[in-house]
């Protein structure tokens, strides 16, 4: 069977499985909502769904692209400055050890309830693992290579630029997977505790009202996303470093 | 061509003392190989030589001389066991990547020069794959791949080779081609060859050692008769080989008992 088959026979699966425990135990619909009522529900607020959705993808696709600059910058300091390691080191894993969900009303306060304090909850969680992805793949470069570079006479930016970056560039691949699985808890994190649009939100209000079906096209929507978004990476990722898959450095 | 000496060389990596007290001089314009078992120290002693030794536990005593007086490093291409293909750049870029890594500027040039992508033309013809200059190296073959590194090494153009057990991975008859091939490619060089394959010695080397023991030392050389590369009829190399072979499994068997199993690689 074709691998990219798989992922659809998942979801049609989780469908199946839904629709039986909601059939089988009868659960009422205010708890949890059989599948068709939500795609009815669905299709009757696709304009809302749409406006929100791309709330949170820019939100988190934003906090992306920030988060990976930000976390590449911080392995190369951590690499190349190794008197800023002792120092740096310990401030990361407080980055980490805070939790975002605890941050999450300072952000709001400081930055507003707009998107802004969204991207930065986003950017904290994923720079952790593009930073240390990054600087493990640096650090690690294979030895035979730099040994070739020492002999040939390299410039240290030549070396980083043609050997040690590129040879980082499957470690730093695997941090960016991680990064778009736990994108969207910071942007829907920080949705929830202020904002006025985007499907944390949505979810939040729809909750309110006991709007079940409503709650759960959000979460459906905001499923779809993050899956797209990792499937899409890992496509460009298989694309742009192929070699990846096929050495064992 | 200028000799190249090893004056009481002695490395340690921590605690343990691979080789103390080491002297041996590689004749300029020929070619030295060095047989030993594995974990011996052959490998530490060609870092050595080419200046790669320097870490936090390793302890280092004695020099490396140029007959010339003048510094060893930047005259010596590297070939390591592994051909260490750079994955992501084809033939041509991994042939030419000692001029880029030497190149000032900041961004990678569209073009190579010509005169370098020329170079670079000649020794992919020489080593007989030109064919292939635009391949990735994971689509070549274990024989291709040490020819595309010995491409690269004759692209640097350096008087002196270090070689260390480059055609270990490759078939027999792969690593005969491959034997000719560098020996006529290397002429006029100093080289250093490590090799376990004592028919590999005495086929390439104007002078053979055995380096052997805890910590290393040298037996004297063997100078084998007859240019390079020998030929495989020869009845004196195969004499040779069948003694240096008993050598290698007496010395071997000898460290067995006596060196604990966890520091032979
Ligand atoms: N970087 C290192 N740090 C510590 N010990 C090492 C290191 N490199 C090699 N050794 C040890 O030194 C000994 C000699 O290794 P090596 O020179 O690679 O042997 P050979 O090339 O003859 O097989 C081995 O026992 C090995 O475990
Ligand atoms: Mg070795």
């Amino acid at each position: 069977m074709k691998d990219s088959l798989k992922p659809l026979l998942v979801f049609v699966g989780l469908l199946l499985f839904w629709q039986g425990v909601v059939a089988i135990f009868d659960v009422p619909s205010y708890i949890v909502p059989d599948p068709m009522s939500v795609f009815d529900r669905m299709v009757r607020d696709a304009p809302l769904l749409w406006e929100y959705t791309l709330v949170t993808l820019a939100e988190m696709v934003m906090g992306l692209v920030l988060g990976v600059v930000f976390g590449v910058l911080m392995a190369l300091v951590l690499v190349y400055f190794t008197g800023l390691r002792p120092w740096l080191l310990p401030l990361l894993l407080i980055t980490q050890a805070i939790p975002v969900f605890a941050l999450a009303p300072v952000l709001m306060l400081w930055f507003g309830y707009g998107m802004a304090s969204k991207v930065i909850m986003t950017v904290l969680i994923i720079f952790f693992p593009v930073a240390t992805c990054c600087y493990d793949g640096l650090r690690h470069t294979h030895q035979g290579w730099l040994d070739l570079a020492h002999t040939m006479g390299a410039k240290p930016w030549a070396m980083l630029r043609m050997i040690r970056w590129p040879g980082a560039l499957p470690a730093l691949a695997s941090g960016l997977r991680v990064a778009v699985v736990v994108a969207p808890i910071g942007a829907v994190v920080g949705e929830w505790v202020g904002s006025s649009a985007g499907l944390g939100y949505l979810m939040l209000q729809a909750n309110a009202r006991l709007w079940v079906d409503l709650m759960f096209a959000a979460l459906t929507v905001l499923a779809f996303c993050s899956v797209g978004l990792y499937y899409l990476t890992d496509y460009l990722l298989r694309r742009l470093i192929p070699w990846q898959s096929k050495t064992a450095h | 061509m200028f000799d190249i000496s090893l004056r009481n060389a002695g490395l340690a990596y921590g605690d343990n003392q691979i080789f103390r007290n080491l002297n041996l001089t590689l004749e300029g314009g020929r070619w030295t190989c060095l047989l030993g078992g594995s974990g011996v120290g052959k490998t530490t002693l060609l870092r050595m030589i080419a200046g790669l030794t320097s870490g936090r536990s390793i302890r280092t005593q004695g020099e490396v001389v140029c007959g010339d007086g003048l510094p060893l490093q930047g005259r010596i291409a590297w070939m390591s066991q592994e051909d260490s293909l750079l994955p992501w750049a084809d033939v041509m870029d991994n042939v030419t990547v000692g001029h880029r890594l030497r190149s000032r500027s900041w961004f990678r040039k569209k073009k190579l020069d010509t005169e370098v992508k020329e170079q670079a033309l000649t020794v992919l013809e020489q080593v007989g794959i030109v064919d292939k200059a635009c391949e990735l190296p994971q689509n070549l073959s274990g024989g291709q791949r040490q020819r595309v590194a010995l491409a690269r090494t004759l692209m640097e153009d350096r008087p002196v080779v270090l070689m260390d057990e480059p055609f270990a991975a490759v078939d027999a008859i792969t690593r005969l081609d491959l034997q000719d091939l560098s020996c006529q490619l290397l002429t006029d060089r100093t080289v250093l060859l490590i090799t376990h394959d004592p028919l590999e010695a005495l086929r390439l080397g104007h002078h053979v050692y055995h380096l052997r023991g805890k910590p290393a030392e040298l037996t004297d050389a063997i100078i084998p008769p007859g240019q390079t590369p020998r030929s495989l009829d020869n009845e004196k190399l195969m004499m040779l080989q069948g003694k240096l072979l008993d050598r290698l499994r007496h010395s071997e068997h000898d460290e067995g008992s006596r060196v604990h199993k966890g520091d032979i690689q």
